[in-house]
């Protein structure tokens, strides 16, 4: 089945893993700017990174005929510096028109401080203005329901916000419900001990419906598997779900999510798959 | 909105009893584990929590994951920007 990674790392995959992601059937990636397992040391780092971001991880997904996309932002661990913030946020602008960047992301909380909590209002405010779409992190573990409320609570003070433009990544069993009743998209990642297993993941499709949820693998540099997404797709069929509703979640809904993006310029695969 | 499950209860205990039955002695040889280290933790929060999510998975009501992700959880405090000293629109 032909599907999408919608929030994986790809600048910490070896290209061995492109070849995996093509060979499963995985047709485009979207990878958010992150924290590369250190802070950097300047905003002058940020900017070779999003032009690995932008220019190299492309070509390299190319090779594999894997589409990439991205996100641009400063993450949420690193905004606790925020004068380091407020520069990268102000170069931001030059990288949300080149060819495959969807919008802002991944911003969100790490450890709920005030200082990431201006630095996440910083950036909702400057994709408000230029109607950029968001791609947002919620913390892990025992942040992850605080934190999530009060991004919640932030994204409430921009009245003119596109909900539907607006994907609230991480969600677990405690912060799903509450993404999806205020009108975003959701995404559940497949992450071993601080996230989410694709048995979980499915039993909140049963449980909350597949209209606004999405599935991926957030694949970096720490233990995690950049396949997971496949692994979803089979716990599905085991459980004898159709194939249209495993379609919807792992194809449709990202397409749909992405196709808001004025830089998306998705090419379908040339062979269909057998209708359902 | 719930989806139709296309599952029967027997199919789903047959097929979980095994992964169920090994996740269940992973944690108890954790515990093991523990009481055979050396010093207590008898205090720590931590341990508390274990029991207290230990004790929710013998409850019979649906909703089993979601509450122990809630005891493994920091509380939500709905005066945050007050407590963490947000600025507001008044500071400029």
């Amino acid at each position: 089945m032909y599907y999408f990674d919608p929030h994986i790392h790809m600048v910490s995959r070896t290209t061995d893993d492109y070849e995996a992601l093509a060979k499963m059937g995985c047709v485009a990636v979207s990878e958010p700017a992150f924290w590369a397992g250190f802070d950097r040391g300047s905003a002058e780092g940020f900017r070779d990174y999003f032009r690995q971001l932008t220019e190299f991880e492309p070509q390299r997904a190319g090779w594999y005929g894997v589409q990439h996309y991205t996100w641009i932002c400063i993450n949420a661990k690193e905004a606790e510096n925020v004068r380091l913030s407020r520069e990268v946020i102000a170069m931001i602008p030059e990288f949300l028109d080149k060819p495959g960047v969807l919008g802002v992301g991944e911003i969100g909380l790490n450890k709920n401080t005030r200082n990431e909590a201006i630095v996440f209002l910083e950036h909702v405010e400057l994709a408000d203005k230029r109607e950029e779409q968001i791609l947002i992190h919620t913390p892990h573990l025992e942040d992850k329901y605080p934190g999530t409320r009060m991004i919640l609570d932030m994204l409430d003070d921009f009245s003119q916000l596109d909900r539907r433009r607006v994907l609230v990544d991480h969600v677990e069993e405690h912060t799903v419900r509450e993404v999806l009743d205020r009108g975003y998209w959701a995404g559940m990642t497949l992450y071993p001990t601080s996230k989410c297993t694709p048995q979980r993941a499915v039993d909140m499709v049963e449980m909350h419906g597949a209209e606004s949820l999405l599935v991926n693998s957030a694949g970096d540099w720490g233990p995690s598997k950049p396949t997971a997404v496949p692994d979803f797709i089979l716990e599905m069929r085991m459980r004898g779900h159709p194939e249209s509703l495993i379609r919807k979640v792992v194809y449709e809904n990202p397409l749909e999510f992405f196709s808001q993006s004025r830089n998306f310029d998705f090419r379908p695969p040339e062979v269909p798959e057998a209708a359902v | 909105m719930k989806l139709t499950i296309p599952h029967e209860a027997p199919a789903v205990l047959q097929r979980e009893f095994l992964p169920v039955r090994a996740k269940i002695i992973e944690i108890a040889a954790a515990l093991d584990r523990l009481d055979r280290s050396a010093g207590t933790v008898s205090e720590d929060p931590q341990v508390a929590q274990i029991r207290a999510a230990l004790d929710e998975l013998a409850t019979p009501q649906p909703g089993r994951a979601e509450r122990i992700q809630m005891i493994f959880s920091l509380p939500y405090d709905p005066r945050w920007r007050k407590t963490i000293k947000m600025p507001s629109e008044a500071d400029g």
